[in-house]
C-alpha cells in the first residue's frame, strides 16, 4: 500500500472550478486524453490491462480485457455505453463523480472510445439523476465547443460523439444487456448471453459497457502509468483507488475514497464509527445484492477477492451498516421487496421466486411464520440460483441466504414470539 | 450536433388536450433523431418530453401521439410506458414527491417521513390532493443513502429530512 494515500477520483470534489472546462484543464484535466491520442489504441488497452483495473459496477471484470474483446478496425460502428444507472440500493458514488467532476468521466469515456475505435458513446444515466444529467450535458457542450469531442478530437483526426441518455426508473436497466435494450427504446429486459455485448451490443454492434467509476480511473492510469496504479491496493488483482459508499447506522455516512483493500474497521473509523456509539450487528459490503456479514468480519479487507472468500461480494462497494437495534428479518424483507419489484418478469425463476421470497419474509416479520420457513426460503433460493436469465436472480438470493445461514436465531425468535421481537424504532421525537 | 437540456428539468407545461404533440415537443423530439441509428431509440427521451407536455403523466392520447411521431405501433409504446417507474398513466399532482424507503433510508427513519406526508397531505400514496397540488409515493433507492432519510420533489433532492423539514418543504410548494 502506498505510504500516504492521496485521493485520485475525488480529488476535485468540492472544487467548483472543476465543473468548467477551463477549471478542469487547470487542474490537469484532459492530459490523459491528449497523451492517449499520441499512443497506438492497442497500447492504451495494454496499459489499462497492465494496471489491473477491474470493473467498479459490480462484477469486477478486468476492464482492459473487456476492451480487448472488441473486434479491431474502424470499418463497422462500435459503441461505448457508460453505465450511470446506479440503482443498486446503498450506492451513491457515481452520482458524486458526475455532479462534481463531469469532465473526468467524459475524458475517461473518450480514452476508452479511442482505444476500441468507437465513434459514439452513450452515457446511460438513471432518470432520477436529473442534476447529474444537466451537469454532464453542460460539460459535454463545453467539450464539443472546445474541440475535445466532435469530428476532430483535439486535432487528432479521431471522431467522437458523446450523448447523455436518460433512463426512466428501472433497476434492471443497470444490467448491461437490459441497459442496451432500454437504450434501443425497448422494455429493459436482459438478453440471453452469448452473444456478449463485445460481439453483439448496442444496435447490433460491438459494444463496451463500463461503469462510471471504472471509466473515471482511466485518465489517471494513462497519465500516471499502470505501475503507479498497481502500487495502490492489496495485490496485483485488486489495484487502485476505490470509492466506498457507506450508509446506515454510521456517524458520518458518505462516499469515501480509500486504496482498495482497506479493512471494514478502518473504513468504519473514517466514517466516524457507529451512530450514537451503538454496537455493530451486521454489514452489507457491496450493495443490496451482497450477502450480509457479521461483526466477526470487521477486519475484512474490502477488495474483490477477499470479500468473495468471506462469503459475500464487493459488488458496487456500497456498504450498509446496521446496529444492534436493527431487525434483520425486516431489513431483508425490504430488500426482497425491492428485488420483487425490480424483477423484469421475463423468466419464471426470478419473477415467481422473488415474489415468494417477499411473501414469506413479510409473514415472518408479521409473526405469521412457521418453523419451516427457513427451509422454504432456502429452497426458493435454490430454485432461483443459477436458473435465471440474468444475474438479478442471484442478486436477490444473496441477502436471503445470508439471513437464514447467519441469523437463524432471529428467524426463530419471530416464529416463537409470533411477532417481531424488536421494537419499531422511532427516529424523531414528537414528530419534530 | 444538438445538446439539449434533459427533458424533465424544465417545469411541466400546462396540460394540453386533444392537440397531440405541441410544435415545441415535436421539434425537441426531432432534434434527438440524429443521436441514434434507429428511430425507436428516441422513444424514452420522447416519452420524457411528452410527459412534461401533458403535465407529468401520459394519458392514452400522449402515448398515441408519441407512437405516431416515431412511427411505432401504439402497443409497443404502451409496453415501454408500463415498464418504467418514472412514466405515469394516472394523473399526478403538480408536484410529485418520491420518498425513498429502501434499506439505508429505512434505517434512518423513512417510515416516519411517509407518515408525515400522509398526515399533512391527507391523501394516501399515489393519490392527488383535492387541490391538485401534490401526490406522493414511496420509491426504491434514489442514490442518496448518505443523506437519509430523503425524498425527491419533482427533480430536486431533499436530504437529511426531519418531520419539520418535510413540513417546510410542503409549505414551499405552490
Ligand atoms: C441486476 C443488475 C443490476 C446492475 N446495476 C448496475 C448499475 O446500476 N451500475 C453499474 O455500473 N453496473 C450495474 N450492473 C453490472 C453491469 O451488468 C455490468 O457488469 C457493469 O456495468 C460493467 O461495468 P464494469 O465492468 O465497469 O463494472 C448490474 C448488474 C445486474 C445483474
Ligand atoms: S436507500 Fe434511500 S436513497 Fe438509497
Amino acid at each position: 500500500m502506498a505510504a500516504k494515500f492521496e485521493p485520485v477520483l475525488t480529488r476535485n470534489v468540492g472544487k467548483p472550478e472543476a465543473l468548467t472546462l477551463k477549471g478542469y484543464r487547470q487542474l490537469g484535466g484532459y492530459e490523459g486524453l491528449a497523451k492517449a491520442l499520441t499512443m497506438e489504441p492497442d497500447a492504451v488497452i495494454d496499459e489499462v490491462k497492465k494496471s489491473g483495473l477491474r470493473g467498479r459496477g459490480g462484477a469486477g471484470f478486468p476492464a482492459g480485457m473487456k476492451w480487448s474483446f472488441i473486434p479491431k478496425g474502424k470499418d463497422k460502428p462500435k459503441y461505448l455505453v457508460c453505465n450511470a444507472d446506479e440503482s443498486e440500493p446503498g450506492t451513491f458514488k457515481d452520482r458524486l463523480l458526475m455532479e462534481n467532476d463531469p469532465h473526468q468521466l467524459i475524458e475517461g469515456c473518450a480514452i476508452c472510445c479511442f482505444a476500441v475505435s468507437a465513434a459514439t458513446c452513450y452515457i446511460y444515466i438513471r432518470g432520477e439523476y436529473t442534476k447529474s444529467a444537466v451537469i454532464l450535458e453542460r460539460a459535454l457542450k463545453e467539450a464539443y465547443d472546445a474541440g475535445i469531442l466532435g469530428d476532430n478530437v483535439l486535432g487528432s483526426g479521431f471522431k467522437l460523439n458523446m450523448y447523455v441518455h436518460r433512463g426512466a426508473g428501472a433497476y434492471i436497466c443497470g444490467e448491461e444487456t437490459g441497459m442496451l435494450e432500454s437504450l434501443e427504446g425497448k422494455r429493459g429486459q436482459p438478453r440471453v448471453k452469448p452473444p456478449f455485448p463485445a460481439v453483439v451490443g448496442a444496435f447490433g454492434a460491438p459494444t463496451v459497457i463500463n461503469n462510471v467509476e471504472t471509466l473515471c480511473n482511466v485518465p489517471h492510469i494513462i497519465t500516471r502509468g499502470a505501475d503507479w496504479f498497481k502500487s495502490i491496493g492489496t495485490d496485483e488483482k485488486n489495484t487502485g483507488p476505490k470509492l466506498y459508499a457507506i450508509s446506515g447506522h454510521v456517524d458520518r455516512p458518505g462516499t469515501y475514497e480509500h486504496p482498495i483493500g482497506i479493512t471494514f474497521r478502518e473504513m468504519l473509523d473514517a466514517a466516524g464509527g457507529m451512530w450514537h456509539g451503538r454496537q455493530l450487528k451486521a454489514f452489507i459490503p457491496g450493495g443490496a445484492s451482497a450477502p450480509i456479514l457479521k461483526p466477526d468480519q470487521i477486519d475484512l479487507k474490502m477488495d474483490f477477492d477477499t470479500v468473495a472468500k468471506a462469503g459475500s461480494m464487493l459488488g458496487s462497494a456500497a456498504v450498509i451498516v446496521m446496529d444492534e437495534t436493527t431487525c434483520m428479518v425486516r431489513s431483508v424483507a425490504r430488500l426482497s421487496k425491492f428485488f420483487n419489484h425490480e424483477s423484469c418478469g421475463q423468466c419464471t425463476p426470478c419473477r415467481e421466486g422473488t415474489n415468494w421470497m417477499e411473501l414469506v419474509l413479510d409473514r415472518l416479520e408479521h409473526g405469521e411464520g412457521t418453523e419451516r420457513d427457513s427451509q422454504l426460503l432456502l429452497s426458493i433460493c435454490k430454485n432461483i440460483g443459477g436458473q435465471s436469465l440474468c444475474a438479478l436472480g442471484d442478486a436477490a438470493i444473496g441477502p436471503v441466504k445470508s439471513l437464514v445461514d447467519r441469523f437463524p436465531e432471529e428467524i426463530e425468535q419471530h416464529v416463537r414470539n409470533r411477532a417481531c421481537p424488536f421494537p419499531r424504532p422511532r427516529y424523531f421525537e414528537n414528530g419534530a | 450536433m444538438s445538446v439539449h437540456e434533459p427533458a424533465s428539468v424544465k417545469p411541466p407545461g400546462p396540460q394540453t388536450r386533444g392537440g397531440g404533440l405541441s410544435a415545441a415537443s415535436r421539434a425537441e423530439i426531432d432534434g434527438l433523431r440524429e443521436r441514434y441509428p434507429t428511430t425507436e431509440a428516441v422513444l424514452l427521451p420522447a416519452l420524457h418530453i411528452a410527459q412534461r407536455q401533458w403535465g407529468g403523466w401520459l394519458p392514452d392520447e400522449a402515448i398515441t401521439a408519441v407512437a405516431e411521431a416515431l412511427d411505432l405501433p401504439v402497443a409497443r409504446v404502451y409496453g415501454v410506458v408500463t415498464f418504467y417507474d418514472l412514466f405515469h398513466q394516472k394523473p399526478v399532482g403538480r408536484h410529485r414527491i418520491r420518498v425513498c424507503n429502501n434499506l439505508s433510508c429505512q434505517l434512518r427513519g423513512a417510515e416516519e417521513i411517509l407518515e408525515v406526508l400522509h398526515r399533512e397531505l391527507g391523501v394516501g400514496e399515489d393519490e392527488v390532493t383535492p387541490d391538485g397540488r401534490c401526490s406522493y409515493v414511496h420509491f426504491e433507492c434514489l442514490g442518496s443513502c448518505d443523506t437519509a432519510p430523503m425524498m425527491m420533489v419533482d427533480d430536486e433532492y431533499h436530504e437529511n429530512l426531519t418531520p419539520n423539514r418535510v413540513r417546510q418543504v410542503l409549505k414551499g410548494l405552490k
